[in-house]
């Protein structure tokens, strides 16, 4: 089916800020992108909305199609710490398809056997499965033998490695970060240097394999200065961050606010200061949700004994456009962030709008104001740490590879 | 016995605002938060109960007919006493939950146990728990006042308020004194309930113990810090000694007890440095011998510990009288 995007303001790369284009499409893929509308196609009237590529959200803890919907997520790069663990090519297959056609799940493969970081998983054959990356899970991988072999082996096979950066040793048993906060409210806590630890003994052992390591939440400003260093140093290394640590610091915990615990803890203030100037100068290259959504059951208990995480499908978009009104960044970049650098580190031919690439496209009502509502969330739980927040901007159409969902 | 000097300048002369406006709190969850007149009030309000205790026959019709429960999900003999104590005496009927025998074996939520204990009608509730901020979220679910008795490493506002009151009756006003609390701080509600109260009442408060077992940022709570046990001792009026508990003994933060005793226990001549009339404190259990030596804890001259115990027993009736007045419908309690 041929169809025309007209009257729209379109985001295509190298750009700034949205230019008055139209979009031909022709099936699953973008055909062409133009001044003049081609006539005779069937034709989308976009009445003047922002038509961008389609959110592409690395990583996720489920798949939650009515949040990722809401939020403008036309794919998700599924974490392997499911019930059982992707650590099979056959759970690949079947994880591959959950969602489709209208939302496309990429399951990252276990990098070791049941997540437990002793034995390598089955990486090849969850490949050739369709996974299009690796990933360590919630935790790090505490034994730097087990993580050497995993990134030769994953250099080998050309697959990016996804790794959660804190080492363990020291967030034991930790709950939050190190700081006032912490010791007012008698949680144990564990120093912010811990994730800064762990990304120095991974860039080390990218430097010895020339694998490809993306951090998944880089959150402290020694976190991240490490990582400006080795972008300069040539290493292959990309990091991402969630808007949890962009836009709170651990003062929400405050209270126990258990909707606020996530992994890693929030920071301080000063470090979420640095986070905001990471995302100014490019050093972070991916915004993801990490859409985590979990029940009464897992959140209304005691402090340390609640899960961690947040709903974060659906806030995405909104949380992450405040850095645009904020002027760190443009517009053209925000989606570098939300889409492209994601397709890039999977591997999908999406992420742009270009000819040639998916049509999964969103059209997004810059202006309109919404307000954050635990109650009322679209995702599988509303355990949200930005309750009540007055926010901008909604996905007022999506589209998965060219048709309307 | 040197506690028959009853009152203290500060508490006597001070003016209360009236009925509820006295403490305007529903439950008592933790002292952080509390205004100085409001911990005030609350040891005036124990003095009458340290009167009545001290009588042979102890009993007040206060709580007649008020059920209390205390609903323990942490092991406690002496705290747990102390209230069931202070209800019975106000003619309350106590009840006793223990977490051994309780429906939190078999799996059922904090939030359920909750709910049930509040179908039941109880006027008040008296909760321990191993972790912070559980008693709070209680709380939150239930209509009636809620008590904290300690939770995990977070607050025990009870042990403050008589380690408060034992201060003020042996010297006087609590404002410019200097505590010296010293033990492990980071795992201690007891330290951090003491240090919200005594530095609300202008005491100078400074906390002693291996870097290891001092909480990050503790300055941040307006105390000295200090790892020289002598250093910290120096001049202090009141000297507070901290259980430590086994687990912690070793190798994990400490590597054995006697390199603990060695560095941080009480001895005489340490105590030596204190003030000559330095007080000396313990919330209990002692590990006699490990941070404090025997000598000092029952030296009736310096150690204040079984006196504390009594002043727990007053503070815990004046604090069941206070919080449940608006559901007595007393006058200007509304």
């Amino acid at each position: 089916m041929k169809q025309v995007f007209t009257n729209a303001k379109v985001l295509v790369p190298g750009t700034k800020s949205p230019l008055p284009l139209n979009v031909a499409t022709d099936g699953d893929l973008i055909a062409r992108v133009s001044e003049e509308a081609p006539s005779g196609d069937n034709s989308i009237d976009c009445k003047g909305a922002i038509l961008t590529p389609g959110i592409i959200d690395l990583a996720v803890f489920k798949i939650d199609k009515p949040a990722f919907h809401f939020g403008g997520i036309t794919r998700a790069a599924l974490m392997p710490d499911q019930a059982p663990v992707l650590d099979l090519p056959a759970m690949i297959k079947h994880s591959s398809s959950e969602g489709k056609p209208s939302l496309w799940s990429h399951p990252l493969a276990a990098a070791t056997k049941g997540l437990k970081g002793t034995e390598l998983a089955e990486i090849g054959l969850m490949k050739e499965a369709g996974a299009r990356a690796v990933a360590t899970g919630r935790n790090w991988i505490a034994n730097s033998g087990v993580m050497l072999k995993l990134l030769h082996y994953c250099r080998s096979l050309d697959m990016p490695v996804i790794v959660h950066s804190e080492d363990s040793g020291l967030t034991a048993d930790a709950v939050a970060t190190a700081g006032e906060t912490a010791t007012r409210l008698g949680l144990s806590s564990a120093p912010a240097s811990a994730e800064a630890l762990s990304i120095a003994r991974d860039i080390a052992l990218v430097r010895e394999s020339g694998a490809h390591i993306h951090f998944r939440q880089v959150t402290t400003a020694a976190g991240l200065d490490l990582i400006r260093v080795a972008k300069a140093e040539g290493l292959r290394v990309t990091c991402g961050i969630t808007p949890a640590h962009l836009f709170l610091s651990d003062i929400a915990i405050s209270d126990f606010r258990t909707f606020a615990k996530m992994s890693p803890p929030l920071r301080s203030e000063e470090d979420r200061q640095a986070c905001l100037e990471a995302i100014k100068d490019g050093t972070i290259d991916v915004i993801s949700s990490g859409h985590d959504p979990r029940g009464p059951e897992g959140k209304r208990l005691p402090f340390a004994e609640a899960e961690t995480g947040m709903a974060g499908g659906e806030t995405l978009l909104a949380l992450s456009l405040n850095l645009v009104r904020d002027e760190l960044i443009d517009l053209g970049r925000l989606f570098e962030l939300l889409s492209t650098n994601p397709a890039k580190i999977l591997g999908v031919n999406a992420g742009q709008i270009a000819e040639g690439y998916e049509a999964d496209l969103i059209l997004i009502d810059m202006e309109k104001p919404w307000q954050i509502d635990s109650r009322k969330m679209a995702a599988s739980a509303g355990n949200t740490p930005f309750d009540k927040l007055p926010v901008q901007g909604r996905v007022r159409a999506i589209y998965k590879g060219g048709k309307a969902i | 016995m040197t506690s028959e000097q009853t009152g203290s300048p500060s508490t006597a002369g001070h003016q209360f605002p009236a009925g509820s406006d006295a403490f305007p709190h529903r439950h008592l969850l933790g002292i952080a938060g509390l205004q100085p007149w409001e911990i005030l009030f609350l040891l005036k309000e124990a003095e009458q109960w340290v009167e009545l205790n001290r009588k042979s026959i102890k009993h007040s019709g206060r709580l007649d007919g008020l059920t209390v429960i205390n609903a323990f999900f942490e092991n406690s003999t002496r705290t747990l006493l102390s209230f069931e104590i202070a209800g019975k005496r106000m003619g309350a009927d106590v009840v006793n939950m223990h977490a051994a025998q309780s429906s939190i074996k078999k799996g059922e939520t904090l939030i359920d146990t909750a709910v049930t204990l509040n179908a039941m009608r109880a006027d008040a509730i008296v909760i321990r728990h191993g972790s912070s901020g559980a008693v709070q979220l209680i709380a939150d679910k239930v209509d009636c006042p809620v008590l904290n008795a300690g939770d995990g490493s977070h607050e025990h506002p009870t042990q403050a308020l008589l380690d408060a009151l034992t201060i003020q009756r042996r010297k006087g006003d609590i404002s410019g004194l200097t505590v010296t609390i010293c033990g492990d701080v980071m795992h201690s509600r007891v330290a951090r309930s003491n240090i919200y109260c005594l530095t609300t009442l202008g005491a100078k408060v400074r906390v002693c113990a291996p870097t290891s077992l001092l909480p990050p940022a503790i300055e941040r709570l307006n105390v000295e810090a200090y790892s020289n046990f002598a250093e910290a001792l120096d001049g202090a009026d009141v000297v507070m000694m901290l259980r430590l508990q086994n687990e912690r003994m070793n190798g994990d933060f400490i590597p054995s007890a006697r390199e603990y005793h060695h560095l941080y226990g009480l001895t005489r001549e340490r105590l030596a440095l204190a003030k000559p009339d330095a007080l000396v404190m313990h919330p209990g259990p002692m590990n006699r011998g490990i941070e404090i030596s025997s000598d000092i804890a029952d030296d009736p001259e310096r150690s204040a510990i079984t006196e504390q115990v009594e002043m727990g027993v007053a503070v815990r009736m004046a604090c069941l009288d206070v919080l449940t007045r608006r559901s007595r419908n007393m006058e200007g309690w509304s």
